[in-house]
Protein backbone atom coordinates (compact mmCIF):
# COMPACT_ATOMS: atom_id res chain seq x y z
CA UNK A 1 0.00 0.00 0.00
CA UNK A 2 1.20 3.18 -0.57
CA UNK A 3 2.25 5.63 2.12
CA UNK A 4 0.27 8.46 1.08
CA UNK A 5 -3.22 7.10 0.38
CA UNK A 6 -5.67 10.20 -1.18
CA UNK A 7 -8.49 9.69 -0.68
CA UNK A 8 -9.22 9.04 -3.98
CA UNK A 9 -7.01 6.30 -4.11
CA UNK A 10 -9.15 4.68 -1.73
CA UNK A 11 -12.64 5.80 -2.94
CA UNK A 12 -11.41 4.71 -6.41
CA UNK A 13 -10.60 1.57 -5.58
CA UNK A 14 -6.64 2.59 -5.89
CA UNK A 15 -5.29 0.46 -2.80
CA UNK A 16 -4.98 -3.24 -2.36
CA UNK A 17 -5.74 -3.88 1.40
CA UNK A 18 -5.21 -7.49 0.26
CA UNK A 19 -2.27 -7.14 -1.65
CA UNK A 20 -3.62 -9.80 -3.89
CA UNK A 21 -4.41 -9.22 -8.05
CA UNK A 22 -7.93 -8.91 -8.88
CA UNK A 23 -7.89 -12.28 -10.86
CA UNK A 24 -6.40 -14.42 -7.75
CA UNK A 25 -8.79 -12.18 -5.09
CA UNK A 26 -11.75 -13.50 -7.50
CA UNK A 27 -10.25 -17.47 -7.68
CA UNK A 28 -10.25 -17.43 -3.60
CA UNK A 29 -14.10 -16.20 -3.84
CA UNK A 30 -14.58 -18.98 -5.98
CA UNK A 31 -12.90 -21.94 -3.62
CA UNK A 32 -14.28 -20.04 -0.66
CA UNK A 33 -17.95 -20.84 -2.14
CA UNK A 34 -17.25 -23.84 -3.47
CA UNK A 35 -15.97 -25.07 -0.49
CA UNK A 36 -19.24 -24.37 1.37
CA UNK A 37 -20.73 -26.55 -1.41
CA UNK A 38 -18.67 -29.50 -0.84
CA UNK A 39 -19.13 -28.91 2.63
CA UNK A 40 -22.65 -29.29 2.12
CA UNK A 41 -22.70 -32.16 0.71
CA UNK A 42 -20.47 -33.94 3.41
CA UNK A 43 -22.50 -32.39 6.35
CA UNK A 44 -25.42 -33.89 4.80
CA UNK A 45 -23.74 -36.83 4.23
CA UNK A 46 -23.32 -36.84 7.83
CA UNK A 47 -26.16 -36.16 8.56
CA UNK A 48 -28.08 -39.43 6.94
CA UNK A 49 -25.33 -40.89 8.18
CA UNK A 50 -25.75 -40.03 12.07
CA UNK A 51 -29.77 -40.84 11.06
CA UNK A 52 -28.84 -44.31 10.44
CA UNK A 53 -25.89 -44.83 12.43
CA UNK A 54 -26.55 -48.49 13.65
CA UNK A 55 -27.40 -49.73 9.88
CA UNK A 56 -24.60 -47.65 7.81
CA UNK A 57 -22.34 -49.77 5.53
CA UNK A 58 -18.69 -50.11 6.02
CA UNK A 59 -16.72 -48.69 3.84
CA UNK A 60 -13.80 -51.33 3.97
CA UNK A 61 -16.01 -53.90 3.01
CA UNK A 62 -17.68 -52.23 0.54
CA UNK A 63 -14.24 -50.86 -1.16
CA UNK A 64 -12.05 -53.93 -1.11
CA UNK A 65 -10.89 -54.19 -5.06
CA UNK A 66 -7.81 -53.20 -6.87
CA UNK A 67 -7.48 -53.42 -10.79
CA UNK A 68 -6.02 -56.93 -12.32
CA UNK A 69 -5.74 -57.90 -8.77
CA UNK A 70 -8.36 -60.88 -7.28
CA UNK A 71 -8.69 -60.81 -3.54
CA UNK A 72 -9.80 -58.37 -0.43
CA UNK A 73 -7.37 -55.04 -0.72
CA UNK A 74 -9.80 -52.55 1.30
CA UNK A 75 -8.33 -48.70 0.86
CA UNK A 76 -5.28 -49.65 -1.25
CA UNK A 77 -6.45 -48.16 -4.40
CA UNK A 78 -8.20 -45.06 -2.82
CA UNK A 79 -4.93 -44.86 -0.93
CA UNK A 80 -3.14 -44.92 -4.32
CA UNK A 81 -5.91 -41.88 -5.86
CA UNK A 82 -4.81 -39.64 -3.02
CA UNK A 83 -0.95 -39.86 -3.67
CA UNK A 84 -1.75 -39.47 -7.12
CA UNK A 85 -3.39 -36.27 -6.48
CA UNK A 86 -1.23 -35.09 -4.02
CA UNK A 87 1.46 -35.86 -6.39
CA UNK A 88 -0.33 -33.88 -9.19
CA UNK A 89 -0.55 -31.14 -6.79
CA UNK A 90 3.63 -31.11 -6.02
CA UNK A 91 3.99 -30.62 -9.58
CA UNK A 92 1.54 -27.60 -10.36
CA UNK A 93 3.24 -25.77 -7.60
CA UNK A 94 6.73 -27.11 -9.20
CA UNK A 95 5.22 -24.98 -12.21
CA UNK A 96 4.15 -21.78 -10.65
CA UNK A 97 7.42 -21.86 -9.28
CA UNK A 98 8.71 -22.35 -12.75
CA UNK A 99 6.39 -19.57 -14.10
CA UNK A 100 7.89 -16.97 -11.02
CA UNK A 101 11.33 -18.09 -12.66
CA UNK A 102 9.94 -17.75 -16.00
CA UNK A 103 11.16 -20.95 -16.74
CA UNK A 104 9.07 -21.77 -19.69
CA UNK A 105 10.48 -25.62 -20.37
CA UNK A 106 10.29 -26.51 -16.92
CA UNK A 107 6.88 -25.02 -16.80
CA UNK A 108 5.71 -26.83 -19.65
CA UNK A 109 6.90 -29.92 -18.50
CA UNK A 110 5.73 -29.87 -14.69
CA UNK A 111 2.32 -28.98 -16.45
CA UNK A 112 2.29 -31.88 -18.62
CA UNK A 113 2.46 -34.47 -15.63
CA UNK A 114 0.34 -32.40 -13.66
CA UNK A 115 -2.31 -33.47 -16.11
CA UNK A 116 -1.63 -37.30 -16.72
CA UNK A 117 -1.85 -37.19 -12.96
CA UNK A 118 -5.52 -35.28 -13.28
CA UNK A 119 -5.74 -38.40 -15.91
CA UNK A 120 -5.28 -41.22 -14.34
CA UNK A 121 -7.02 -39.80 -10.93
CA UNK A 122 -10.64 -39.51 -13.05
CA UNK A 123 -9.87 -43.30 -14.81
CA UNK A 124 -9.16 -44.20 -11.20
CA UNK A 125 -12.42 -42.72 -10.19
CA UNK A 126 -14.43 -44.04 -13.19
CA UNK A 127 -13.13 -47.62 -12.34
CA UNK A 128 -14.23 -47.12 -8.95
CA UNK A 129 -17.54 -46.18 -9.95
CA UNK A 130 -17.89 -49.35 -12.58
CA UNK A 131 -16.62 -51.66 -9.59
CA UNK A 132 -19.29 -50.09 -7.36
CA UNK A 133 -22.52 -50.25 -10.09
CA UNK A 134 -21.17 -54.12 -11.05
CA UNK A 135 -21.31 -55.25 -7.14
CA UNK A 136 -19.61 -58.19 -6.23
CA UNK A 137 -21.73 -60.65 -3.97
CA UNK A 138 -25.12 -59.76 -4.72
CA UNK A 139 -27.52 -59.38 -2.00
CA UNK A 140 -31.60 -59.71 -0.89
CA UNK A 141 -34.14 -56.78 -0.38
CA UNK A 142 -36.97 -57.51 2.62
CA UNK A 143 -39.62 -56.32 2.35
CA UNK A 144 -39.27 -53.11 4.59
CA UNK A 145 -36.69 -52.27 2.14
CA UNK A 146 -33.35 -54.05 4.67
CA UNK A 147 -30.41 -55.40 3.18
CA UNK A 148 -30.02 -59.31 3.72
CA UNK A 149 -26.28 -60.33 2.69
CA UNK A 150 -24.87 -64.02 3.34
CA UNK A 151 -21.67 -65.53 4.81
CA UNK A 152 -20.33 -69.06 5.09
CA UNK A 153 -20.55 -70.07 8.38
CA UNK A 154 -17.53 -72.92 7.95
CA UNK A 155 -15.22 -70.04 6.82
CA UNK A 156 -16.60 -66.81 7.69
CA UNK A 157 -15.96 -65.28 4.08
CA UNK A 158 -18.77 -63.46 2.53
CA UNK A 159 -21.47 -66.21 0.13
CA UNK A 160 -22.33 -64.72 -3.72
CA UNK A 161 -25.43 -65.80 -4.38
CA UNK A 162 -23.79 -67.61 -7.29
CA UNK A 163 -22.50 -69.55 -5.09
CA UNK A 164 -24.88 -71.18 -3.36
CA UNK A 165 -28.52 -70.30 -5.73
CA UNK A 166 -30.37 -72.85 -7.46
CA UNK A 167 -31.35 -72.58 -10.62
CA UNK A 168 -34.98 -73.52 -11.35
CA UNK A 169 -35.47 -73.73 -15.05
CA UNK A 170 -38.39 -71.57 -16.39
CA UNK A 171 -39.23 -68.82 -18.19
CA UNK A 172 -39.28 -65.40 -17.51
CA UNK A 173 -38.48 -62.76 -19.70
CA UNK A 174 -37.55 -58.91 -18.96
CA UNK A 175 -40.80 -56.52 -20.21
CA UNK A 176 -39.32 -54.20 -22.41
CA UNK A 177 -41.54 -50.92 -23.74
CA UNK A 178 -41.71 -52.76 -27.54
CA UNK A 179 -43.29 -55.67 -26.68
CA UNK A 180 -46.48 -53.93 -24.87
CA UNK A 181 -48.22 -50.93 -23.81
CA UNK A 182 -44.83 -48.16 -24.75
CA UNK A 183 -44.81 -46.49 -21.20
CA UNK A 184 -44.46 -50.29 -19.52
CA UNK A 185 -41.21 -51.72 -18.90
CA UNK A 186 -39.01 -53.26 -15.94
CA UNK A 187 -35.53 -52.59 -15.11
CA UNK A 188 -32.92 -55.39 -15.91
CA UNK A 189 -33.82 -58.80 -14.31
CA UNK A 190 -31.45 -59.85 -11.81
CA UNK A 191 -29.30 -62.71 -12.48
CA UNK A 192 -31.08 -65.21 -10.07
CA UNK A 193 -34.86 -64.65 -8.65
CA UNK A 194 -35.78 -64.10 -4.93
CA UNK A 195 -37.72 -68.14 -5.18
CA UNK A 196 -33.58 -69.10 -7.00
CA UNK A 197 -32.04 -67.76 -3.74
CA UNK A 198 -33.72 -68.87 -1.34
CA UNK A 199 -34.23 -72.57 -2.99
CA UNK A 200 -30.24 -72.71 -2.32
CA UNK A 201 -30.47 -70.81 1.12
CA UNK A 202 -32.59 -73.89 1.95
CA UNK A 203 -30.40 -76.34 0.69
CA UNK A 204 -27.60 -75.24 2.00
CA UNK A 205 -27.04 -75.37 5.96
CA UNK A 206 -23.58 -73.27 5.94
CA UNK A 207 -25.11 -70.24 4.16
CA UNK A 208 -25.94 -67.66 6.63
CA UNK A 209 -27.41 -63.92 6.91
CA UNK A 210 -25.70 -61.12 8.04
CA UNK A 211 -28.06 -57.82 8.66
CA UNK A 212 -27.14 -54.32 8.46
CA UNK A 213 -27.28 -53.73 11.76
CA UNK A 214 -23.78 -52.79 13.57
CA UNK A 215 -23.23 -54.43 16.73
CA UNK A 216 -20.96 -53.80 19.56
CA UNK A 217 -17.47 -55.30 18.25
CA UNK A 218 -18.53 -52.64 15.13
CA UNK A 219 -19.00 -55.41 12.79
CA UNK A 220 -22.45 -56.08 10.85
CA UNK A 221 -24.79 -58.68 12.83
CA UNK A 222 -24.59 -62.45 11.96
CA UNK A 223 -27.81 -64.07 12.48
CA UNK A 224 -27.83 -68.11 13.97
CA UNK A 225 -29.36 -70.45 10.54
CA UNK A 226 -32.49 -70.49 12.85
CA UNK A 227 -32.69 -66.67 12.86
CA UNK A 228 -31.64 -67.23 9.23
CA UNK A 229 -34.05 -69.27 8.41
CA UNK A 230 -36.79 -67.11 9.45
CA UNK A 231 -35.18 -63.94 8.39
CA UNK A 232 -35.50 -65.22 4.42
CA UNK A 233 -39.15 -64.74 4.44
CA UNK A 234 -39.66 -61.56 4.56
CA UNK A 235 -37.13 -61.47 1.39
CA UNK A 236 -38.87 -59.68 -1.57
CA UNK A 237 -36.31 -58.87 -4.19
CA UNK A 238 -32.58 -59.59 -5.58
CA UNK A 239 -30.31 -56.83 -5.57
CA UNK A 240 -27.26 -56.92 -7.98
CA UNK A 241 -24.65 -53.75 -7.36
CA UNK A 242 -25.90 -50.26 -7.10
CA UNK A 243 -28.09 -47.90 -8.51
CA UNK A 244 -29.43 -44.65 -6.94
CA UNK A 245 -32.66 -46.52 -5.97
CA UNK A 246 -30.94 -49.48 -4.18
CA UNK A 247 -27.70 -51.05 -3.73
CA UNK A 248 -26.38 -54.27 -2.45
CA UNK A 249 -24.22 -52.63 0.44
CA UNK A 250 -26.80 -51.69 2.51
CA UNK A 251 -28.43 -48.05 3.29
CA UNK A 252 -29.59 -46.81 0.22
CA UNK A 253 -28.51 -43.30 0.62
CA UNK A 254 -24.81 -44.44 0.78
CA UNK A 255 -24.76 -45.49 -2.65
CA UNK A 256 -26.34 -41.97 -3.49
CA UNK A 257 -23.86 -39.73 -1.16
CA UNK A 258 -20.99 -42.14 -2.98
CA UNK A 259 -22.33 -41.17 -6.55
CA UNK A 260 -23.09 -37.34 -6.16
CA UNK A 261 -20.21 -36.35 -4.08
CA UNK A 262 -17.30 -38.51 -5.88
CA UNK A 263 -18.92 -37.54 -8.86
CA UNK A 264 -19.29 -33.65 -8.37
CA UNK A 265 -15.65 -34.09 -7.32
CA UNK A 266 -15.19 -36.04 -10.32
CA UNK A 267 -16.19 -33.44 -12.47
CA UNK A 268 -13.87 -30.67 -10.66
CA UNK A 269 -11.02 -33.37 -11.71
CA UNK A 270 -12.17 -33.24 -15.20
CA UNK A 271 -12.85 -29.61 -15.84
CA UNK A 272 -9.61 -28.89 -14.13
CA UNK A 273 -7.61 -31.23 -16.64
CA UNK A 274 -9.35 -29.51 -19.08
CA UNK A 275 -8.05 -26.13 -17.73
CA UNK A 276 -5.10 -27.33 -17.36
CA UNK A 277 -4.24 -28.23 -21.04
CA UNK A 278 -5.43 -24.98 -21.86
CA UNK A 279 -3.05 -23.34 -19.71
CA UNK A 280 -0.44 -25.57 -21.07
CA UNK A 281 -1.01 -24.83 -24.58
CA UNK A 282 -0.94 -21.09 -24.08
CA UNK A 283 2.42 -21.53 -22.00
CA UNK A 284 3.59 -23.47 -25.52
CA UNK A 285 2.24 -20.58 -27.53
CA UNK A 286 4.22 -18.31 -25.37
CA UNK A 287 1.19 -16.35 -24.43
CA UNK A 288 2.67 -15.72 -20.84
CA UNK A 289 5.68 -15.23 -21.89
CA UNK A 290 4.72 -12.37 -24.00
CA UNK A 291 2.81 -11.19 -21.37
CA UNK A 292 5.72 -10.86 -18.92
CA UNK A 293 4.43 -12.47 -16.20
CA UNK A 294 2.83 -16.75 -15.59
CA UNK A 295 0.18 -16.04 -13.06
CA UNK A 296 -2.77 -17.12 -14.84
CA UNK A 297 -0.77 -20.55 -13.67
CA UNK A 298 -1.00 -19.51 -10.37
CA UNK A 299 -4.49 -19.48 -10.39
CA UNK A 300 -5.59 -22.72 -11.72
CA UNK A 301 -2.71 -23.56 -9.78
CA UNK A 302 -5.05 -22.71 -6.95
CA UNK A 303 -7.92 -24.26 -8.14
CA UNK A 304 -6.20 -27.50 -8.41
CA UNK A 305 -4.53 -27.82 -5.38
CA UNK A 306 -8.77 -27.17 -4.06
CA UNK A 307 -9.35 -29.95 -5.80
CA UNK A 308 -7.01 -32.02 -3.62
CA UNK A 309 -7.40 -30.16 -0.96
CA UNK A 310 -11.63 -31.54 -1.04
CA UNK A 311 -10.38 -35.36 -2.25
CA UNK A 312 -8.88 -35.21 1.21
CA UNK A 313 -12.06 -34.59 3.26
CA UNK A 314 -13.40 -36.92 0.68
CA UNK A 315 -11.62 -39.47 1.48
CA UNK A 316 -11.30 -39.14 5.07
CA UNK A 317 -15.55 -38.86 5.80
CA UNK A 318 -16.03 -41.79 2.91
CA UNK A 319 -13.57 -44.16 3.48
CA UNK A 320 -11.65 -43.98 6.69
CA UNK A 321 -14.20 -42.81 9.41
CA UNK B 1 4.45 -10.81 -8.00
CA UNK B 2 7.95 -11.73 -7.26
CA UNK B 3 7.11 -11.77 -3.80
CA UNK B 4 9.26 -13.34 -0.58
CA UNK B 5 8.78 -17.27 -0.18
CA UNK B 6 9.06 -18.21 3.98
CA UNK B 7 10.97 -21.28 3.88
CA UNK B 8 10.15 -22.79 7.27
CA UNK B 9 7.30 -25.35 8.19
CA UNK B 10 6.94 -27.05 12.22
CA UNK B 11 6.83 -23.05 13.67
CA UNK B 12 10.48 -22.85 12.19
CA UNK B 13 11.57 -26.16 13.45
CA UNK B 14 12.15 -27.37 9.86
CA UNK B 15 13.84 -24.31 7.54
CA UNK B 16 14.48 -25.20 3.70
CA UNK B 17 16.98 -23.78 1.41
CA UNK B 18 14.43 -23.00 -1.82
CA UNK B 19 10.52 -23.24 -2.18
CA UNK B 20 10.98 -26.47 -4.73
CA UNK B 21 12.91 -28.00 -1.77
CA UNK B 22 10.56 -26.80 0.88
CA UNK B 23 7.34 -28.45 -1.92
CA UNK B 24 9.41 -31.85 -1.95
CA UNK B 25 9.56 -31.71 2.21
CA UNK B 26 5.73 -31.37 2.47
CA UNK B 27 5.19 -33.68 0.11
CA UNK B 28 6.42 -36.20 1.95
CA UNK B 29 5.02 -35.35 5.04
CA UNK B 30 1.71 -35.28 3.19
CA UNK B 31 2.79 -38.78 2.07
CA UNK B 32 3.64 -40.07 5.75
CA UNK B 33 0.33 -39.09 7.15
CA UNK B 34 -1.71 -40.79 4.18
CA UNK B 35 0.49 -43.94 5.02
CA UNK B 36 -0.28 -43.41 8.66
CA UNK B 37 -4.22 -42.98 8.17
CA UNK B 38 -4.59 -46.12 5.79
CA UNK B 39 -2.52 -48.06 8.18
CA UNK B 40 -4.98 -47.16 10.83
CA UNK B 41 -7.56 -47.54 8.81
CA UNK B 42 -6.36 -51.52 7.96
CA UNK B 43 -5.38 -52.52 11.59
CA UNK B 44 -7.77 -50.83 13.29
CA UNK B 45 -6.57 -51.31 16.70
CA UNK B 46 -8.67 -52.20 19.55
CA UNK B 47 -7.35 -49.77 21.46
CA UNK B 48 -8.61 -46.68 19.64
CA UNK B 49 -11.96 -48.43 18.31
CA UNK B 50 -12.99 -49.55 21.85
CA UNK B 51 -12.39 -46.11 23.26
CA UNK B 52 -14.88 -42.96 22.85
CA UNK B 53 -14.04 -39.49 22.72
CA UNK B 54 -17.99 -37.10 22.78
CA UNK B 55 -19.65 -40.15 21.32
CA UNK B 56 -16.85 -41.23 19.19
CA UNK B 57 -14.54 -43.49 18.56
CA UNK B 58 -10.90 -42.23 19.46
CA UNK B 59 -9.77 -43.58 16.02
CA UNK B 60 -12.61 -41.34 14.43
CA UNK B 61 -11.27 -38.49 15.97
CA UNK B 62 -7.44 -39.15 14.97
CA UNK B 63 -8.49 -39.86 11.12
CA UNK B 64 -10.18 -35.97 11.47
CA UNK B 65 -7.44 -34.57 13.04
CA UNK B 66 -4.67 -35.85 10.44
CA UNK B 67 -7.27 -34.54 7.42
CA UNK B 68 -7.45 -31.02 8.92
CA UNK B 69 -3.61 -31.56 9.33
CA UNK B 70 -2.99 -32.62 5.69
CA UNK B 71 -5.56 -29.12 4.90
CA UNK B 72 -3.16 -27.07 6.39
CA UNK B 73 -0.51 -27.77 4.40
CA UNK B 74 -2.03 -27.81 2.06
CA UNK B 75 -3.49 -24.37 1.96
CA UNK B 76 -0.45 -23.28 3.32
CA UNK B 77 2.60 -24.20 1.19
CA UNK B 78 0.75 -25.11 -1.87
CA UNK B 79 -1.73 -22.81 -1.99
CA UNK B 80 1.04 -20.44 -0.81
CA UNK B 81 -1.31 -18.93 2.09
CA UNK B 82 1.89 -18.43 4.21
CA UNK B 83 3.07 -15.66 2.37
CA UNK B 84 -0.28 -13.97 1.19
CA UNK B 85 -1.14 -11.46 3.91
CA UNK B 86 -3.40 -11.89 7.24
CA UNK B 87 -5.73 -10.12 6.07
CA UNK B 88 -6.41 -12.12 3.43
CA UNK B 89 -5.73 -15.64 4.98
CA UNK B 90 -8.32 -14.56 7.65
CA UNK B 91 -10.63 -13.81 5.35
CA UNK B 92 -9.86 -16.77 3.37
CA UNK B 93 -9.95 -19.95 6.64
CA UNK B 94 -12.14 -18.14 8.98
CA UNK B 95 -15.01 -17.81 7.13
CA UNK B 96 -15.96 -21.17 5.71
CA UNK B 97 -14.56 -22.68 9.21
CA UNK B 98 -17.36 -20.48 10.81
CA UNK B 99 -20.14 -21.34 8.70
CA UNK B 100 -19.59 -24.83 8.57
CA UNK B 101 -18.69 -25.23 12.11
CA UNK B 102 -22.22 -24.00 12.64
CA UNK B 103 -23.80 -26.78 9.85
CA UNK B 104 -21.89 -29.63 11.16
CA UNK B 105 -23.01 -28.74 14.70
CA UNK B 106 -26.73 -28.28 13.18
CA UNK B 107 -26.79 -31.12 11.17
CA UNK B 108 -25.45 -33.43 13.46
CA UNK B 109 -27.85 -32.68 16.14
CA UNK B 110 -30.82 -32.84 14.33
CA UNK B 111 -30.09 -36.21 12.71
CA UNK B 112 -29.32 -37.89 16.24
CA UNK B 113 -32.63 -36.96 16.44
CA UNK B 114 -34.22 -38.24 14.19
CA UNK B 115 -32.14 -41.74 14.68
CA UNK B 116 -33.67 -41.45 18.65
CA UNK B 117 -36.97 -40.75 17.05
CA UNK B 118 -36.82 -44.13 14.55
CA UNK B 119 -35.31 -46.13 17.15
CA UNK B 120 -38.06 -45.12 20.02
CA UNK B 121 -40.87 -44.82 18.17
CA UNK B 122 -43.73 -46.97 17.51
CA UNK B 123 -43.35 -47.54 13.52
CA UNK B 124 -41.05 -50.91 12.91
CA UNK B 125 -38.51 -50.40 10.21
CA UNK B 126 -36.91 -53.59 10.69
CA UNK B 127 -39.13 -56.09 8.88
Amino acid sequence: MDTTVTEENVWGGGNRPLGASYGKLMMWFFIVSDALTFSGFLASYGFSRFKFIETWPIADEVFTHVPFFHGNYPMYYVAFMTFILIMSSVTMVLAVDAGHKMMKNKAIIYMFLTIIGGAIFVGSQAWEWATFIKGDYGALETNGGRILQFVKADSGDRAALADFAKIIPGEREQHSSNVGVWFNDEPALASYTVEEVKAGFLADPNILIRTETINEEGEKTLLTREESLDRIQDAKLVVEGANLIRNEYGSRLFADFFFFITGFHGFHVFSGVVINIIIFFNIILGTYERRGHYEMVEKVGLYWHFVDLVWVFVFTFFYLV
Amino acid sequence: MAHEHKLEIFRGLLKFKSNTQKIWGVLIFLSIVTAVEVALGITKPELLTKNTLVGMKLLNWIFIVLTLVKAYYIAWDFMHLRDEKSSLRRTIVWTPIFLVCYLIFILLFEADYIYNVYKDGFVAWDF
